[in-house]
């Protein structure tokens, strides 16, 4: 009994939160590591692209909420995802032709397309403040719980809970179905092929007559897509403003890199390992033992390897320890 | 010509004496409150009830042989230390006010009274510092509040535990002067009332996610959690965090969490919390009510009854002293609030200034019943509230 209270406490506060967060990072890892893979450089406004997707999509809920359009159990939000998607879409195709592609042309160095990204990721975040302002919003509606705690207890009669939002389930759900239809396309389409033939080899994709062009639009259109999803994902999960949006970045390279940038398996294999790795680290190991442990040997103090207030550096951390003893990442990608 | 010069020259000096005589007859006040920043929809309403005292005393004609007292107003910005102190800086060299009422949040209330104030002698009295540390900064007798400290709202919320049956208890508190002084000071009252904290952690506002946070106050235990935090922000985000997972079912909230908007938004989570406010009730809070509604100030939005004692206990220091100096103002406000003396409430300004004027005593009780206490700040009255079917219920003040 206390051992299965163990496992329970252990689902609840790490395992179903990690899982989550961990689908929702990955899908952010994705769309980082495409753009590196075939635009070859860091896309730092990855986070506030996630955000404007984000709020189209939030705008067009409130539409469908106002005439009255629900899915019942489910999110409105999903419903209203395709027109994020296609706003964003737009948003960044337009950002590539006035922006990117003139930096592409005169083949400048990464580091410059990188500050680059930068200033664009300042122009997002100022359109999604002005459009939506800075404070957080509130755009989940349907069933909160597939199963809250309270039910748990009541149904197995064990003294923890288990708690599962209808969220957290509808996050794994998706992110299995996105990556799925990627890898299909990547590996079985046409355009997918010659995107990484292009990012394998660019002088011999050009040479067997890929247009350049395509493959960086399509690109674009797959990024808005994951970016789109993710943040809603994300947004429904938690909260909705657009400040948090700009602090994923970091766990999202933190998790394109330690999967090894370029590589889509690697960068969902690294958003679990951050997902995991922030959770366990900063999670406070008490309860869990004490249920597990014989008496004698129960911890006084809280067991937790650092605050949560350091949830951040485990990223850095792991990071840092990954560019130094492994620095193509756990997928062999390309070396930063 | 030489004639034309001499009569310009004259008449600008005599412009000049006439301009300076009007200047005798008038007395600078600062209110310095945040305009701009995090408490700005809270703000004019409180400048307008100070002003409201002002104008209160002006109207009198009681004060001073007819001196006229100016509020001027300056920026605080809440959170920009640097900022408020150059805002009042401006108001004492370039507009010359001899005592400031203001500033508003903590922590630039203690940098304007350590980097401006102190340095140029000039009192101030403000309406909403509530953290501990102010009561025990060097002041020199210059720092007064009419909000009482935080020590003693640490001291009712572990009163109000005792009053539920509660020993142990996970404390968590917004990054910040407020949270920390706050938290510390209740769990000084709560230890020395024999009960146990199991984990006191801080949280940051304007995170998504709170579940890693709340992991660690579960993973401590204890029956309820304390929020020290913002309705609006780190504090709403922790409950809805532990409610989640089922962490905890009871939570306590400090007064930051005092608001309806918070109880729309979680619904039924609340269900049997309950917390403390300070609160004023009585005849001097309703006689304002009445007043400063009928001026058209909001008047029960937060701090503006202390706002209008802050304002009225300026004047009456002034007055009290018999000039218009800081020093008489710094000299005389334990004087003027406290017994013994003729009670005042809000309205009877100009009845006070005359008791004033006849050597007669005042007891300034005005819209908070104000007391002042040890270092010059308000002793503080406390709503202790639980939360009934989806509304705050008085349960008794403390």
């Amino acid at each position: 009994m206390d051992l299965l209270n163990a496992l329970v406490a252990f689902g609840n506060f790490v395992f179903v939160p990690a899982v989550a967060y961990g689908s929702q990072l990955a899908l952010g890892a994705l769309a980082v590591t495409l753009i590196y893979g075939i635009l070859r450089f860091s896309n730092f406004a990855h986070g506030d692209t996630m955000a404007l997707g984000t709020m189209v999509t939030i705008i067009a809920t409130w539409g469908l909420q106002s005439v009255g359009i629900s899915l019942g159990p489910l999110p409105t939000a999903l419903f209203a995802i395709p027109v994020g998607i296609a706003f964003t879409a737009v948003l960044v195709l337009g950002t590539d032709r006035l922006v990117y592609r003139f930096y592409r042309k005169q083949k400048v160095a990464p580091v410059i397309m990188v500050i680059v990204s930068i200033g664009v990721m300042f122009i997002y975040n100022g359109l999604t403040r002005l459009v939506l302002g800075p404070d957080d919003q509130n755009f989940a509606d349907g069933e909160r719980f597939l199963i809250s705690a309270r039910d748990f207890k009541a149904m197995t009669g064990l003294s923890e809970g288990l708690a599962i939002r209808t969220t957290q389930v509808l996050t794994v759900v998706t992110a299995i179905l996105v990556v799925a239809a990627l890898f299909w396309f990547l590996n079985r389409t046409r355009t997918g092929k010659s995107m990484r033939a292009y990012s394998d080899n660019e002088d011999l994709a050009l040479l067997s007559g890929i247009d350049p062009e395509r493959v960086v639009r399509v690109t674009w259109i797959i990024v808005a897509a994951l970016a789109t999803i993710a943040g809603v994902l994300y947004g429904l999960d938690k909260t909705y403003k657009p400040f948090t949006y700009f602090q994923l970045v970091l766990p999202i390279f933190a998790a394109a890199i330690v999967g090894g940038l370029g590589s889509p398996l690697g960068a969902i294999a690294g958003g679990f390992v951050i997902a995991f790795s922030e959770v366990a680290i900063t999670y406070a190991w008490k309860k869990v033992l004490v249920y597990a442990l014989p008496e004698p040997l129960e911890p006084s103090g809280l067991m937790q390897l650092l605050s949560t207030d350091y949830k951040f550096a485990v990223s850095f951390v792991i990071l840092v320890i990954v560019l130094l003893f492994r620095p193509t990442g756990l997928f062999k990608g390309k070396s930063v | 010509m030489k004639k034309m010069l001499l009569a310009t020259a004259v008449s600008a000096l005599y412009a000049g004496g006439a301009f300076a005589a009007g200047h005798a007859s008038e007395a600078k006040i600062g209110v310095i409150l945040g305009f701009t920043g995090p408490i700005e929809s809270l703000t004019p309403a409180m400048a307008d009830s100070a002003e409201f005292a002002i104008k209160e005393v002006n109207e009198s004609g009681q004060f001073l042989d007819g001196v006229t007292l100016v509020p001027v107003r300056g920026d605080s910005t809440c959170g920009d230390a640097a900022a408020g102190s150059a805002a009042a800086e401006r108001l004492i060299t370039a507009d010359g006010v001899v005592a400031i009422m203001g500033a508003d949040c903590s922590g630039v209330t203690g940098a304007i009274l350590s980097n401006v104030a102190l340095p140029n002698g000039v009192p101030m009295i403000s309406p909403s510092a509530t953290s501990p540390g102010l009561s025990t900064v060097e002041d020199n007798g210059l720092f007064f509040r009419t909000s009482p400290s935080d020590a003693r709202q640490g001291e009712v919320l572990a009163g109000v535990l005792g009053t539920n049956g509660v020993t142990s208890v996970a404390v968590t508190y917004q990054n910040s002067d407020y949270g920390k002084g706050l938290s510390d000071s209740f769990i000084a009252a709560f230890e020395a009332a024999g009960g146990s904290i199991t984990l006191s952690a801080p949280h940051e506002d304007n995170k998504a996610d709170y579940s890693a946070e709340i992991a660690a106050l579960a993973s401590a235990g204890g029956d309820v959690l304390v929020v020290l935090g913002y309705a609006d922000a780190g504090g709403k985000g922790m409950i809805q965090a532990a409610s989640d997972t089922g962490a905890f079912d009871t939570f306590m909230l400090g007064d930051g969490m005092y608001g309806d908007a918070l109880l729309a938004d979680l619904g039924d989570v609340l269900e049997g919390s309950y917390g403390v406010v300070p609160w004023s009730e009585g005849e001097g809070t309703d006689k304002f009510n009445e007043l400063a509604t009928a001026a058209g100030i909001e008047a029960g939005s937060a701090y503006t009854r202390e706002s209008y004692d802050a304002g009225a206990l300026i004047a009456l220091a002034m007055a009290k002293g018999g000039e218009v100096s800081s020093a008489a103002v710094a000299a005389n406000v334990l004087d003027v609030a406290n017994a013994p003396g003729e009670p005042i409430l809000p309205g009877e300004l100009g009845k006070a200034l005359e008791i004033i004027k006849a050597g007669g005593d005042v007891d300034y009780v005005g819209a908070t019943n104000v007391e002042l206490i040890g270092p010059g700040e308000a002793a503080g009255t406390y709503r202790h509230y639980a939360i009934k079917g989806g509304a705050f219920e008085t349960v008794e003040i403390r």
